[in-house]
């Protein structure tokens, strides 16, 4: 009687998730630069260890196996990338971070490898663990632009034929619990952007969320549905056609090489770390790094977007207009009502 | 090294950790190690990841270098678009507004300020961690539980233990307000240069930061609480630190090289560079970290030019075709020095996979040596991981002298004042005995406390700028059609380097280089191994373990005492070991001090 009691009433409403435990197989040896990785530990809604630590209810066990974060080394840390490989370990996110190369454009050796192949003492390819790994993956997730569409290491003259994990794997692709592939572009991925994407596929994991809303992209719909000037601070500037011709100056920075008017990314409006910095809203142009483009379609980037030229000058008129009459009303909104004296 | 010759016949056994982690990038390291006298015979670092930045930048516009190049490094590629803007505007000919420069100066303290940070107690730590230790050295934990903190009434840990605890990963109260502080200090990076790590603020010509009293305020009010924290951890990680010299006698020899530092100087001081290569001498000696390269405990030069002209990248065991016979882009230099067809601005980038052979050649990194025109040596410089080479030079060279900061030239004095919770404190960094594990991961820690030092003075002088009025941060340029250019600064772990050719208006030749190729290299074609193997090849291990349950911890904390960042990598085998030779003649673990960089 007296142990009843002491269980507090809300815990008996509670549900235990789906799945009791999953771990997080997250390979960096893409062609990138570690730069997703690193973002995960700048995120704070959630932070790294608030997963981790099991600081929100209701989900599940989450084990990281980052070579960046890892407690192991070597043959221990890739023990559970082989277990998970021989259909030992599960359920598992894979998370993969940098373009995938293309193996076969060269005769011999290798453009990226993640630990060596005790029987033949060669690296093994970082496009061999995928094709071992994904079949057996519950969801996989691109982290960042490199892994989502290739990104800067696919860049016109590349010699490594690198691509996107949607492009090596195909854009049709399911997992295994019939998830597409997550793309969370960004260069690197804004930090809470990723980090909020693994916690919703936690929480479906633990059978609290129906399957993720992804675009035709793969993006999540939530995150990437808005245009970077949709959220911009300074589109207010645009709408009054006042438009900056230095850097370094306050207003709509789209004469300058800035893209956020078609560019699909948050980062004006969630900041970048707690919600500071970010691009266009704090001076710097917006090159589109979140885009399947990303970079060549957006170089050089210092220039004005072609399509910017059409716009800026079409809001002209109307522009210049209403920051007279505004103008106007201002001044006179900055006078007290005339009673106001001694 | 110590010369002392190994006392039993060699037990030599192969190991290898591959993927090393808990560092940036892909890194092997291949051993051979004698169990018999508990030392490494030889060491070859490997790492497996290929991109081409050289290849594929060439062609494109030189204004889009900056916005490339940070993507060569996710933890420190604001430091290569810092560099690559450095070199832009000396090819383009421009100088930024003192405001400006003092913007980029406190973003990259405050990358400083991060980056120490999370690599020295989120990575680096966990090898000193409880749970680490028990592993490894058992008995070195039993001591520490009961060996008091010196410092423990600045940093509230009593014993070493403690200190250890709080390193446990995610679960010790350090390691997770490490991370606190790092995401602090990344706010006051994304103030000054909007995003982290790849900026968006940064332009040849100046910054896009809107500058305001506002600007300053919060990079202010952030930085002193990141000061006060720094107040606790440098004393924490020197009892930490002294701790092992005192409780495993000879851990001096681990990870210890011959004393060859190089530093490019880091933080321009706005009034004096014009990012011309003719004043490049001048203006790089009032850097507010003065470059230079110090061989044997002697600065050699602190002479940008000369620095630049000594450059030379080497190959031998890296998959490329050599580019001898290749194009010079550049004969000679605008004060008309001739320009070696190694030195980067001349180098070609053919890259050449192949299988991995360590008879011949095994990684991706090419070999950067600096040429000493005094004895005619390449030498293998190393960084000391950043801070110990900064600090080495800088207080040899004694010209920094900023209040907060005084280079005496034999130490380095850093001043922090009062905060919150704590009185004022003063540190002193002091030219160690040795160039090793130990003094690395101890420079990096005091590093964190002279970043925060500087960002004090930079604050002071920006917000001078804005109350006077001078708020403009960008200055126009055009692109020539025909230019060279070079940057110089210091990446977090150590030296950087951007070598930029133009020709009708795109770049003809781009080459950047990272600390992490220095660190890093392979043995080059003269033979010379690179530093990661030359100080783990007969490093003395300390580690209570055998083979079969061999961790390498004291190899661990080698390759990590230079902050490795390798967007490639050091692999070496574990457990399992397989005894592969018996010898009687002691062949191995036999080096005198001046061979670690024979050339």
């Amino acid at each position: 009687m007296e142990t009843e009691t002491a269980i507090p009433y809300g815990r008996r409403t509670q549900t235990a998730p789906a799945v009791p435990e999953v771990d997080i197989l997250w390979i960096t040896a893409g062609l990138g630069c570690d730069g997703d990785t690193v973002a995960i530990t700048a995120a704070t809604q959630p932070s790294i260890e608030d997963i981790l630590l099991g600081a929100l209810p209701g989900l599940p066990q989450v084990r990281l196996h980052n070579p960046v974060l890892a407690y192991r080394n070597g043959n221990d840390f890739l023990e559970p990338f082989r277990e998970a490989a021989a259909g030992r370990l599960g359920p598992f996110v894979l998370v993969v971070e940098g373009s995938i190369p293309n193996e076969r454009n060269k005769s011999e050796g290798y453009w990226a490898g993640f630990g060596t192949d005790p029987a033949t003492g060669q690296p093994i390819l970082t496009c061999d663990w995928i094709d071992r790994l994904a079949p057996r993956a519950w969801a996989v997730v691109a982290a960042g632009t490199c892994a989502t569409y290739g990104g800067i290491h696919a860049m016109a003259g590349n010699p490594t034929g690198c691509m996107g994990l949607a492009d090596y794997l195909g854009w049709g692709w399911r997992s295994a619990a019939g998830i597409p592939i997550v793309n969370v572009p960004g260069c690197p991925v804004q930090p809470d952007n990723f980090m909020e994407t693994l916690l919703y596929l936690l929480t479906q994991a633990a059978g609290r969320a129906p399957m993720i809303p992804l675009d035709d992209k793969l993006r999540p719909t939530w995150l990437f549905a808005q245009t970077v000037h949709e959220g911009c601070d300074r589109g207010g500037y645009y709408e009054q056609a006042d438009f900056a011709d230095l850097y370094g100056s306050p207003r709509c920075i789209v004469k300058l090489g800035c893209w956020g008017p078609v560019v699909q990314c948050n980062v004006g409006k969630r900041g970048w770390i707690n919600g500071i910095g970010g691009c266009p809203n704090v001076g710097g142009i917006c090159i589109g790094c979140t885009m399947p483009g990303f970079p060549d379609k957006f170089m050089p980037f210092m220039d004005m977007p072609p399509g910017a030229q059409l716009s800026s000058t079409a809001v002209l008129t109307y522009g210049r207009t209403v920051r007279a009459l505004r103008k106007f009303t201002q001044g006179s909104m900055n006078q007290e009502p005339e009673w106001r004296h001694r | 090294m110590s010369t002392a010759q190994p006392a039993k016949p060699p037990q030599i056994v192969e190991m290898s950790w591959d993927p090393i982690t808990r560092i940036v990038g892909s890194l092997g390291v291949y051993t051979k190690i004698d169990f018999a006298n508990r030392r490494v015979a030889e060491c070859h670092s490997t790492s497996s990841i290929f991109r081409g930045y050289s290849v594929f930048m060439k062609g494109k516009d030189p204004r889009d270098a900056h916005f490339i190049t940070s993507r060569i490094c996710g933890i420190c590629g604001d430091n290569h678009a810092t560099c690559a803007v450095y070199a832009q505007n000396m090819a383009f000919g421009v100088r930024p507004p003192a405001l400006a420069e003092w913007i980029i100066n406190l973003g990259e303290a405050a990358e400083y300020m991060f980056d120490h940070n999370l690599f020295q107690d989120n990575l680096v730590g966990v090898d000193f961690c409880e749970q680490m230790v028990k592993e490894t050295n058992p008995s070195l934990l039993a001591k520490a539980e009961t060996t008091a903190a010196p410092h423990g009434v600045l940093h509230s840990y009593r014993t070493i233990a403690e200190i250890m605890r709080a390193l446990n990963p995610f679960t010790g109260a350090l390691y997770r307000e490490a991370l606190q502080m790092s995401r602090l200090a990344r706010e006051m990076f994304c103030l000054m240069e909007g995003r982290h790590v790849h900026p968006s603020t940064l332009y040849p010509g100046g910054v896009g930061t809107v500058p305001s009293p506002q600007l300053f305020t919060e990079y202010l009010v952030r930085l002193m609480r990141y000061v006060e924290f720094v107040k606790k951890i440098v004393p924490l990680h020197d009892d930490l630190f002294d701790f092992f010299y005192e409780a495993l006698p000879g851990y001096e020899e681990v990870g210890r090289r011959r004393v060859l530092l190089g530093c490019w100087g880091a933080f321009n001081d706005p009034d004096k560079c014009d990012f011309t290569y003719k004043r490049m001498s001048e203006w790089g000696r009032a850097m507010y970290v003065t470059p230079g390269v110090v061989v044997d405990g002697e600065l050699v030069t602190t002479d940008l030019v000369d620095i630049n002209l000594g450059l030379r990248i080497l190959l031998g065991s890296s998959f490329y075709d050599d580019w001898q016979g290749g194009e010079t882009f550049v004969k000679a230099d605008p004060l008309g020095n001739p320009i070696d067809q190694r030195h980067p601005w001349n180098q070609t980038t053919i890259p050449r996979p192949q299988k991995r052979d360590f008879q011949g050649k095994y990684t991706w990194v090419m070999s950067p040596r600096w040429l000493d025109k005094r004895t005619g040596h390449h030498l293998a410089l190393d960084t000391g991981g950043g801070p110990l080479a900064r600090f080495w030079a800088t207080a040899l060279a004694g010209k920094v002298d900023i209040g907060y900061i005084q280079a005496t030239g034999k130490s380095v004095k850093i001043y922090l004042p009062k905060t919150a919770n704590l009185p004022e404190q003063e540190l002193e960094w002091k030219i160690p005995r040795w160039s090793n594990t130990i003094e690395r991961d101890r420079a990096r820690s005091y590093f964190q406390a002279y970043a925060a030092a500087a960002a004090l003075y930079f604050v002071k002088q920006a917000q001078q700028e804005v109350f006077a009025g001078r708020t403009a941060t960008f200055s126009e340029f055009q692109v020539p059609g025909e230019a060279i250019g070079c940057g110089f600064h210091e990446a977090v772990r150590g030296v950087l380097s951007h070598h930029v050719v133009i020709r009708n208006g795109k770049i003809a030749n781009y080459h950047p280089y990272p600390p992490t190729p220095w660190n890093a290299s392979p043995r080059d074609s003269l033979g010379t191994p690179g530093p990661y193997e030359d100080a783990v090849q007969n490093c003395p291990l300390f580690e209570e373990n055998g083979p079969d349950d061999f961790k390498g911890i004291d190899i661990m904390r080698t390759v990590r005492s230079f902050d490795p960042c390798l967007p490639c990598g050091v692999h070496m085998y574990l457990g399992n070991g397989r005894e592969i030779q018996v010898r009687h003649a002691p062949m191995y673990g036999v080096q005198g001090p001046g061979e670690g960089g024979r050339s």
